[in-house]
């Protein structure tokens, strides 16, 4: 059985948000698929510099709040009118009005829980081993330094070109991270 | 046509049109992270235990009177006919309101690009989880029988009956627990970043551990800020509705009665304006001391305490149109009960309470419209607790003077409040500040990673976010 490490990917340090920004748009043109940036706080225009999509988290939220409000309005309808009516203060059994309230707040509660989950299954979070985070200079990344990081899973990956795109890039110190 | 050729340059602007820094000094990432885990790390000072320790005992008071109100019943509190909502209410009225102004900040200041909100978000988001807390043990236990709480809950009984939906008590139950549960996600959210700050920089194996479970393994990826920026826009945008819902659902108690002096229908606005007001009167009151003791003026700037006093202005202000409005509907209704019960207000057997609330909220506010008197911290600090002693005032005025006097001059009465009624009130801030003095101790005060995306070096396009660190001489 082979218990060497194997390579999780390459790694390059930065020292400003403007540099890694550079770099990441240097390695989205040349073609990458499996690389990411690791930033201490999100990086204004980053998105774009590594030709990212917009977020799915909203549909988690939106049905989250769909979920919430029908699930209010129908238990109040089968609480107040169908399972048990009871005749209060000569009001309608069941009306949207006084069912509203209720429903709102459900929906805003279903919509949060929808979109705190829907981030953290879109991150694949909680994950608590990650191969960069046994990396001795990564742990300045919520310090103050900046990372880019691409995967040997790369189908475009090698070694010296990932290297020298990223000195290229005018990172000063690179190195490789085992998985 | 020659000009055409010369390079376009851009001018800077001049000076006084320059955005004022939103974190002092040119402070750098690192100093920002160190400065704000700090307060975290090593042992307690002592003005710490000074305070913790008078908390802790205040909680245990709580604890103690609220066994003993369980164990004997709503009768040791000064509620009698006809005023059956007392200190209970008061309290609970006053301290959610308190919570609304974290979520003002962390919600409605984010939608509007308030970047500045950065600096106090965290612990104002801390003091509203912790103030409805105090405010949810007052409606659970004023129901006399708390063994029965649960049936406020939509779960079978054996009695067969579901809760009563077309009561606004109920309507409350809902805005009340959503409220506090989307207050904790959003808060958590927001310290998920910063978690994994405390988890890279911990020493011991305790804390590596602790942090390190609850940062759930994030490593800054930008593909993950991504998710997590939208996420957290969103929140915004649910809890921006929530907070106005809240207090609006809780002004419906008193607005949907009969009684003269609740039935009005500037309830809601007048109450969620007033909530804002009192949370930012106590956000200043915990904060100016913070900034001090921790150092924190390069975050918690001075410009910060300004606009927070010119958000306590306007409100303290519409408030104040509130109680004006109320008067002249009260005359312009035509009902003799309206006009009595406002005319009661001011010079009945409770005019003290009715000054006290005009003084503290209508008049004194109105000095921050002196530049002076907003960036004088010993001032802030002192109108900051008159505000708050003045929205307590505001629920006493609307709850016992509305109440004690009845439609039937048979019903009338005089309230008071027992013992256990005050030293219950009391208890709660024990319960707050205990609360408040382990979030300060063991939790980043200050949205780390947030601060840290508001300064100048912080984005790529500015001149201070290219390779320039060191020329520029950021402060360590």
């Amino acid at each position: 059985m082979n218990n060497a490490p194997k390579p999780y990917g390459i790694i390059a340090e930065f020292r400003t948000a403007a540099d890694i920004l550079h770099a990441a748009e240097k390695v989205r043109d040349a073609g990458y698929q499996k690389w990411d940036v690791f930033t201490p706080f999100p990086v204004h225009g980053m998105d774009r510099a590594m030709g990212l999509k917009n977020s799915k988290v909203g549909w988690f939220a939106f049905l989250g709040g769909v979920a919430g409000y029908t699930t209010g309005m129908l238990m109040i309808w089968f609480m107040n009118a169908l399972d048990y009516p009871l005749v209060v203060g000569g009001k309608p059994m069941f009306s949207p009005f006084y069912a509203f309230p209720p429903s709102y707040e459900l929906t805003i509660l279903f919509g949060a829980f929808g979109s705190l989950f829907g981030m953290l299954f879109l991150n694949r979070l909680p994950r608590l081993y990650h191969p960069l985070l046994k990396n001795r200079r990564f742990a300045l990344v919520t310090h103050d330094r900046f990372f880019l990081v691409i995967e040997c899973a790369d189908p475009k990956y090698s070694e010296a070109q990932a290297r020298k795109l990223l000195e290229e890039a005018g990172s000063r110190h690179i190195e490789m991270v085992e998985d | 046509m020659a000009a055409r050729a010369t390079p376009l340059t851009i001018p800077e602007p001049p000076a006084e049109l320059q955005r004022p820094l939103l974190v002092d000094n040119y402070r750098s990432f690192g100093w920002i992270s160190n400065r704000v885990c700090s307060l975290t790390e090593g042992k307690a000072p002592v003005w710490w235990w000074v305070l913790f320790i008078p908390s802790v005992l205040a909680l245990g008071m709580l604890l103690f009177m609220l066994g003993y109100q369980i164990s004997t019943g709503v009768g040791v509190w000064g509620n009698m006919h006809p005023v059956m909502w007392g200190w209970d209410i008061i309290n609970f009225v006053w301290w959610i309101g308190i919570g609304h102004a974290g979520t003002l900040i962390s919600a409605i200041l984010f939608l509007l690009r308030q970047r500045w909100r950065t600096a106090v978000n965290r612990a104002a988001e801390a003091m509203t989880i912790f103030a409805v807390m105090c405010a949810g043990i007052y409606p659970a236990l004023h129901v006399g029988r708390v063994w029965y709480d649960w049936w406020l809950f939509p779960i079978p009984n054996s009695n067969s009956i579901w809760p009563q939906f077309r009561s606004p008590l109920m309507w409350d139950v809902f805005a009340v627990s959503t409220y506090f549960t989307v207050s904790v996600l959003f808060w958590y959210m927001g310290l998920i970043p910063d978690l994994a700050v405390m988890r890279d920089r911990a020493r011991t194996r305790i804390r590596q551990f602790a942090y390190g479970l609850f940062a759930l393994g994030w490593t800054g990826s930008n593909r993950h800020w991504s998710n997590y920026e939208k996420a957290y826009l969103i929140l915004a945008g649910l809890s921006t509705p929530l907070v106005l819902s809240v207090h609006s659902i809780v002004s419906l108690d008193f607005a949907v009665s009969q009684v003269p002096g609740w039935h009005t229908t500037i309830f809601p606005p007048y109450f969620v304006a007033g909530a804002i007001f009192s949370g930012f009167g106590m956000v200043l009151t915990l904060l100016i001391p913070l900034r001090s003791i921790f150092k924190l003026e390069d975050i918690i700037t001075l410009r910060h305490i300004d606009v927070m006093c010119k958000v306590t202005l306007a409100t303290g202000s519409i408030v104040g149109y509130a109680y004006g409005m109320e008067f002249f509907i009260a005359w312009y209704s035509g009902s003799p009960y309206e006009r009595f019960a406002f005319i009661n207000r001011a010079l009945g057997p409770y005019w003290w309470g009715y000054w006290t609330m005009i003084v503290c909220n209508v008049v004194v506010p109105q000095l921050f419209w002196f530049k002076s008197l907003r960036r004088n911290l010993v001032v802030v600090f002192i109108i900051s607790i008159l505000v708050n002693i003045g929205m307590w005032f505001e629920r006493f005025v609307i709850i016992v003077i509305s109440l004690h006097r009845d439609f039937v001059p048979a019903n009338w009465g005089y309230y008071s409040p027992s013992w256990v009624d005050i030293c219950t009130y009391v208890g709660t801030f024990g319960l707050f500040f205990t609360l408040f003095l382990l979030f300060i101790r063991f939790l980043p005060m200050i949205a780390i990673s947030e601060v840290k995306g508001v300064t100048p070096q912080s984005d790529p396009h500015h001149p201070l976010g290219g390779a320039k660190i060191k020329e520029m001489a950021l402060h360590e």
